[in-house]
C-alpha cells in the first residue's frame, strides 16, 4: 500500500468511523434529508476556502456552522414545516456556492470540492480526522442517553427533565462537524453516503443504540478501505468508489433478514 | 393543603392560537383526575402546558413537581433498538447526570418497576415487540422510575388488553395511596366515575368536580358533543363515544 493510499485509508477509517456511528442517529432523528441539505450548503465556505487558499476545512466548518445554524432557524418555523424551509436554506446556499465557483477567476477546484478526494488527504486532514473521533466520540458517549431518549419518546423525554430541542441542535452540530471533516474525502455531494450508508445496513440487525454505534462505525470503516481498494485496482475514483461501496453495504443490510445483535 | 396541580385562567394552543380556553381547577395531592373531551378537545394540549412543554396563552399552571409522562404507545418509536428495561430505565434521567451511565441504583429501581408493571420476564425483549398493552406498562414503569409527585397519562388504557387494564389500573390505586396525583386522559364516560374527580374539556373547561356531580348528561353533551351516543336504559342512561383518529396537539 503506498503513503498516499495509506492516509486515505486512514482518513476513511477515522472521520468514516465516526459518521458511521453518528449516522444511527442521523437516521433516528430523521435527520438524513436535513444531513444533505447541510453538505450541499456548505459549498459557499468551501469555495471562498478555495478562492482565499486556506484550508478547506476551515471553509467546511464555516459553511456547516452557517448551514446548520440557516437550517435549523428555516426548519423551526411551524407555518411553513422543516421540510419546506430546509430546502429554501440550501437552494440559496448552494446558488450562492455555484455563483462564486463558476466566477471566471475561480480556481478550478469544483470537481473536488463536490465530489472529493481522498488520495489527497494531507497531515492537517489526518490530526482534524482524529480530533473528531476523539472530541465528537466523547459528546456522542455524552449524547447517548439524552439522544435515546429523545428519539424514542420527545414529549417523554421532555417531562423527564431532558430539552429535546437542545438535543437535537446538538445532534446538528455533531453532524455538520463531520460533514466538515469527511467532506475533504467524499465531498459535497458524496458525503451524506458515509452518514447514511452505515446505518441503514446495520438498522435492522441490532438491540440497541451502542450496538448501532458500533456496528455501523464498523461497516463505514471496512466499507471505506474496500472503497479505496476497489480503486486502486479498478482505477476509479477513489470518493466515488467509497461512496458505492458504502451504499452496496446499505442494500445488503436492509435486504438481509433482520437479526438482533448487541 | 397546597395543591398539586393547579391551573388558572389557562389558555393554550399553537401559533399563537388557542384551542383551548380557560381552564380553572386545582387537584390536591392523592387525587385521582380523568380528563375527559373529544378528540381535539384539548386534553394533550392541557398536558403539553402542565409539562412546560407549551407556554400558557393566557393564565398561569403550577405543580409541585416535574410531572411523569405517559404517552399513547402510538407516540413512541416502536422501530427504535430499545428494551422494556432500556425504557423503564429511562426514568433515570429524571435525576439529572444524564451524561453519564445510568447508576446501580437507577437499574435496581427500573428492575422494580418492570417488576411492579408485571413486566420482569420481559426485560429483554424490544419495545416494538411487546402488545399494546405492554407497551404501555413499559412506559408506566418509566414513570415510575421517575418518582414523580404528579404523573400525566394520555389515554393510557386506550386498545389495551383486559388483563394490561385491570393491572394498570390497580397501580393508579396504588400510586393514589401513595399520595400521588394521577391526571389520566381518557374517552372512556362510564369508567371515568372510578377516578375522584373528573375533568371535562371540548376546547373550554366544561366541568370539573366528582364525577357523581359533575357527569350529568347535560355535561357529557357538551364535552362530547356531535361524538356522543347516549343509550338509553332502565334507570340510567350510558353514554357512549365515539372515537376519530386525530389529536389535537398536532394542531397548527
Amino acid at each position: 500500500m503506498s503513503g498516499i493510499e495509506l492516509r486515505a485509508t486512514l482518513e476513511i477509517v477515522l472521520a468514516g468511523g465516526f459518521c458511521g456511528a453518528l449516522g444511527f442517529w442521523v437516521l433516528s432523528e430523521r435527520l438524513a434529508y436535513a444531513g444533505e441539505s447541510l453538505s450541499h450548503g456548505m459549498l459557499p465556505g468551501l469555495v471562498l476556502a478555495a478562492l482565499a487558499g486556506a484550508p478547506l476545512l476551515l471553509g467546511a466548518a464555516g459553511g456547516a456552522v452557517a448551514a446548520a445554524g440557516l437550517i435549523a432557524l428555516a426548519a423551526r418555523d411551524p407555518r411553513v414545516g422543516p421540510d419546506t424551509g430546509t430546502a429554501v436554506a440550501v437552494t440559496g446556499l448552494v446558488g450562492l456556492g455555484s455563483l462564486l465557483a463558476l466566477a471566471p477567476d475561480s480556481p478550478q477546484r469544483l470537481e473536488e470540492l463536490l465530489f472529493g478526494d481522498p488520495l489527497g488527504v494531507g497531515d492537517g486532514d489526518l490530526v482534524a480526522a482524529g480530533a473528531l473521533v476523539l472530541a465528537g466520540g466523547g459528546a456522542l458517549a455524552a449524547l447517548r442517553r439524552p439522544l435515546a431518549a429523545t428519539s424514542f419518546d420527545p414529549a417523554g423525554a421532555g417531562a423527564l427533565g431532558l430539552r429535546p430541542g437542545l438535543v437535537r441542535l446538538a445532534l446538528l452540530g455533531l453532524m455538520a462537524a463531520a460533514i466538515a471533516v469527511a467532506v475533504e474525502g467524499l465531498g459535497a455531494l458524496l458525503v451524506l453516503a458515509v452518514l447514511v450508508g452505515p446505518p441503514v445496513a446495520v438498522r435492522r440487525h441490532v438491540r440497541n443504540p451502542g450496538a448501532a454505534m458500533l456496528a455501523g462505525a464498523g461497516v463505514a470503516a471496512v466499507a471505506g478501505v474496500a472503497g479505496i481498494q476497489l480503486s486502486a485496482q479498478a482505477g476509479t475514483a477513489a470518493g466515488a468508489s467509497v461512496a458505492l461501496v458504502l451504499c452496496a453495504a446499505a442494500g445488503l443490510g436492509a435486504l438481509l433478514p433482520a437479526r438482533r445483535l448487541g | 393543603m397546597t395543591a398539586a396541580v393547579t391551573a388558572e385562567g389557562l389558555s393554550a394552543g399553537y401559533g399563537g392560537r388557542p384551542v383551548l380556553h380557560d381552564v380553572s381547577f386545582a387537584a390536591a395531592p392523592g387525587l385521582t383526575v380523568c380528563v375527559l373531551g373529544p378528540n381535539g378537545g384539548g386534553k394533550t394540549t392541557l398536558f403539553r402546558a402542565l409539562m412546560g412543554e407549551l407556554e400558557p396563552l393566557a393564565g398561569r399552571v403550577a405543580l409541585s413537581d416535574r410531572p411523569a409522562y405517559v404517552a399513547q404507545t402510538e407516540r413512541t418509536r416502536l422501530d427504535f433498538p430499545v428494551s422494556a428495561f432500556d425504557v423503564a430505565l429511562m426514568g433515570g434521567l429524571a435525576n439529572g447526570r444524564w451524561w453519564l451511565p445510568p447508576r446501580r441504583s437507577d437499574r435496581t429501581a427500573a428492575r422494580a418497576a418492570l417488576e411492579r408493571v408485571g413486566l420482569a420476564a420481559e426485560g429483554d425483549t424490544p419495545f416494538g415487540e411487546l402488545s399494546g398493552g405492554q407497551r404501555q406498562r413499559a412506559l408506566l414503569a418509566r414513570a415510575l422510575v421517575q418518582d414523580s409527585a404528579v404523573l400525566l397519562l394520555d389515554e393510557p388504557l386506550a386498545g389495551v388488553d383486559p388483563a394490561s387494564a385491570q393491572l394498570i389500573d390497580a397501580i393508579f390505586e396504588q400510586l393514589r395511596e401513595e399520595g400521588r396525583t394521577l391526571l389520566v386522559s381518557s374517552h372512556d364516560v362510564e369508567g371515568a366515575r372510578g377516578f375522584d374527580v373528573v375533568l371535562c374539556l371540548n376546547r373550554r373547561q366544561v366541568a370539573f368536580g366528582p364525577p357523581a356531580e359533575a357527569l350529568d348528561r347535560a355535561t357529557i353533551e357538551a364535552t362530547y358533543g356531535r361524538e356522543l351516543i347516549v343509550l338509553e336504559q332502565p334507570g340510567a342512561a350510558r353514554a357512549v363515544t365515539i372515537q376519530h383518529h386525530e389529536h389535537d396537539h398536532g394542531k397548527q
